[in-house]
């Protein structure tokens, strides 16, 4: 057996564990690690500008690869920079291993020079986490950190390496290392639960599928057995925002989004269905509105691989611990053999008709100025029969493009969800990019939010990532001056987005192309010249600046009291809604 | 802004976890941040080779609340497993205190004639004080010390609960 050093056995583990791309930077306490990497070439290394871009980069890889993304910085500020991303991928359940340098074994605890508790840092925000004291356990934690990181609820895991673990030599048994076991989560449902649902299914006069990000976790097959489970059923579905694309968006089953920013039918029909089935979603605030109001007649069906998201918020009739996937699957099966064919549920159609009926995304035309909504459906007219992959930073873009952009595959929608971080869009792509070399990835951004991680222009120029960034520039941080405006009585405190950048020229100094886009009339070609040039492009697209997202539950409402248009907002809200976020 | 009050329960968890660094800060850290309460908590290692850990929980809150308490703590890697002892039926709950008492005359003689009432032994003596050690139910240990306080009771330590199933059978 040879002597390998700490260094070395992590990147041969990693590429045993199939590891090709690694988002880092590197820094004092990884220099070890990067001397490795520099004889090992096939992984592929890509720097970043920000360690914060790095973890965000990898989302993006996992969430349109499926395969876990892998992020390597340095101790201290290389650590604390990541912290937002790991956060992020904790609360949108995407598989990460993050590789943190840490100062000596014999300086922890003193204080040293770019040292940081990063594992007390990191205790709450990753699914688990590592500090390796000796290099005899690298290889065991490594390969037990991707097996954490892709099973179950997928989420971020967090291996702290000490300089001299990386630099110290020991025996490496590649076989000893896969040993290692503890952790099992349940894939299978209970048989007797899935009966039970089953029969809840075969009751329902107006039942609906409340879908959500678990199922694109699940991988694609979840998706197909979806479709089948709604054809079988005959039931409209719905999707939280992490779920869109698992079902696709041309079916008319579809209802859209529901939640906060969801359509008027997906929320009435959650409002008055009396069987609710939710898929591989946990019944977020962002969805359920005012808890005692939440789909107040139905009874509940919840599949979740995490017990802990079963009656977290919402007390639900017939839990189901399995990956959802599985679940659905037996479902069918059962239903299936019970010999359930679609029963037409004529009269639930009928009443959901009646609300999509309201035209809920309709917005006001403007022959001045382009409407966000506008160059979103343009957008979408000019790129969907290429399928692209969409990432988005987080505010009114982010919920006009989810609204307007239809997906109708998984893991082709990519967005901070849970945490909602802004700066997440650009790293995202740059990172699907990577996965994905040939697809068009376009990230639909706000004015505000690309600037939160901007500096990854310079990543995308390095590795020729033909990235295009569509920011819709509103000059406002949009959706903090809309709350604004409902809220507080249009007192626009700090949300102007002063002093801006020429984008145009930004995107050029980084030898991007730029296009600024300004006019309704100029919309269509200059989406077009974004899609046809080679090489990354950033647009400005220039929008009408106080365009509101609709339709919208106020923070504290139940789903029935949407807001529809700009004329049903009052200005002003109580201090149980002011309290909410 | 109204913030309701619902009804709580006390509730006695026993688990079990991998003997590893930092396992007792994730439970602990799990706790505050998620506003869950901890009234006492007791860790130390059980099995021969030092590998598991028995960390019994004594926490409150509404049923829903002890419910994701429980879901929240299984699914901590290192967590092998959790009973809710308070649910899972009858069990045997005690804890240790040491109880310093210093005093002359009177006083003495009563805080030792207590401490034979309610099983106390005398683990340090000196003239002018007494360190009892007590075992027993929260309870028993609660009204001792409440005793002790007007006999001359100066400090007092408490291991708190642990706890465990009654009948044949490990949980």
């Amino acid at each position: 057996m040879s002597e390998k050093s700490g260094a070395d056995i992590l990147v041969e583990s990693l590429i045993d564990l199939g590891v090709d791309t690694v988002f880092g930077y590197p820094g004092g306490a990884v220099l070890p690690i990067y001397d490795a990497l520099f004889e090992h070439p096939k992984v592929n290394h890509i720097l970043v500008r920000h360690e914060q871009a790095a973890t965000h980069a990898a989302e993006g890889y996992a969430r349109s690869t499926g395969k876990p993304g892998v992020v390597l910085v340095t101790s201290g500020p290389g650590a604390t920079n990541a912290v937002t991303g790991i956060t992020d991928a904790l609360m949108d359940s995407i598989p990460m291993v993050v590789i943190t340098g840490q100062v000596a074994t014999n300086l922890i605890g003193t204080d040293a020079f770019q040292e940081a508790d990063t594992v007390g840092i990191t205790r709450h925000c990753t699914k688990h986490n590592y500090l390796v004291k000796k290099p005899s356990e690298l290889a065991g934690i490594v390969n037990e950190a991707f097996h954490i990181a892709t099973q179950g609820r997928p989420g971020p895991v967090v291996i702290d390496i000490p300089k001299n673990v990386q630099v110290a030599a020991t025996e490496f048994n590649r076989h000893a290392a896969k040993a290692n076991n503890r952790y099992q989560p349940q894939i299978e449902g209970d048989f007797k639960a899935i009966n039970e649902a089953a029969e809840m299914i075969m009751a329902a006069k107006a039942p609906i599928l409340y879908t959500g990000g678990g199922i694109i976790n699940s991988g694609p097959k979840a998706s197909e057995i979806l479709r089948e489970l709604a054809e079988l059923t005959g039931a409209p579905v719905t999707s939280t925002l992490m779920g869109l694309g698992s079902f696709p968006a041309n079916s008319n089953q579809w209802l859209g989004m529901l939640g906060m920013h969801g359509t008027f039918e997906a929320n009435m029909a959650m409002n008055k269905a009396d069987l609710v089935v939710c898929l591989g979603a946990r019944f977020d605030d962002r969805i359920t509105g005012r808890i005692d109001a939440f789909s107040p007649d139905s009874k509940k069906i919840h599949v979740d691989i995490d017990r802990s998201s079963i009656n977290k918020t919402i007390r639900v009739d017939r839990p189901i611990v399995g990956d959802v996937g599985r679940v659905m699957e037996q479902l069918v099966a059962v239903l299936k053999g019970r010999r359930f064919s679609a029963p037409g549920y004529d009269e639930w159609w009928a009443r959901i008709k009646g609300w999509q009926a309201t035209k809920c995304l309709e917005y006001p035309e403007n022959e001045e100025e382009i409407m966000p909504q506008e160059a979103i459906r343009k957008l979408w007219e000019a790129t969907h029969e290429q399928d692209p992959i969409i990432t988005t930073e987080v505010g009114q873009h982010q919920m006009w493009a989810a609204q307007h952009f239809d997906f109708d595959k998984p893991n082709k929608w990519l967005t901070s969800g849970g945490l909602g971080t802004m700066g997440y869009g650009l790293p995202a792509a740059i990172g699907a990019q990577l996965g994905n070399p040939d697809a068009l990835v376009i990230d639909i951004a706000g004015e505000a939010s690309i600037q939160m991680n901007i500096q990854e222009l310079g990543t995308a120029t390095q590795y020729r990532l033909p990235v295009k960034i569509f920011i819709l520039n509103n000059e406002y941080m949009g959706m903090v001056r809309q709350w604004q405006e409902l809220t507080y009585e249009s007192r626009y405190s700090s949300s102007y987005s002063e002093s801006l950048p020429d984008f145009v020229k930004l995107g050029e100094s980084y030898d991007w192309t730029g296009i600024r886009i300004e006019k309704p009339s100029e919309l269509e070609a200059g989406i077009k010249k974004m899609i046809e040039t080679d090489g990354p492009v950033i647009v400005d697209c220039r929008v009408a600046k106080l365009a509101n997202c609709f339709p919208m539950i106020p923070s504290g409402a139940a789903h029935t009291e949407m807001l529809l248009s700009p004329e049903d907002v009052k200005g002003t809200m109580d201090d149980q809604a002011k309290a909410l976020v | 802004m109204l913030i309701k009050d619902e009804i709580v329960e006390r509730h006695v968890l026993a688990v079990t976890v991998d003997n590893e660094a930092g396992i007792l800060a994730k439970i602990t850290g799990l706790f505050t941040a998620r506003g869950y309460n901890i009234d006492s908590l007791t860790v130390a290692d059980i099995s021969e080779d030092h590998a598991v850990s028995r960390i019994t929980i004594v926490t409150n809150g509404p049923p829903r609340v002890i419910d994701q308490i429980e879901a929240q703590l299984d699914r901590l890697v290192p967590v092998h497993g959790v009973v809710d002892l308070t649910e899972a039926g009858p069990h045997v709950q005690r804890e240790l205190a040491l109880v310093k008492v210093a005093g002359k005359g009177e006083n003495r003689i009563e805080a030792m004639r207590l401490a034979d009432v309610y099983r106390a032994r005398v683990v340090d003596a000196s003239t002018e004080s007494f360190i009892f050690e007590i075992t027993g139910s929260p309870e028993k240990i609660a009204t001792f010390v409440a005793l002790m306080r007007e006999v001359g009771l100066v400090e007092v330590g408490r291991t708190g609960v642990v706890a465990i199933s009654r009948g044949p059978n490990a949980v």
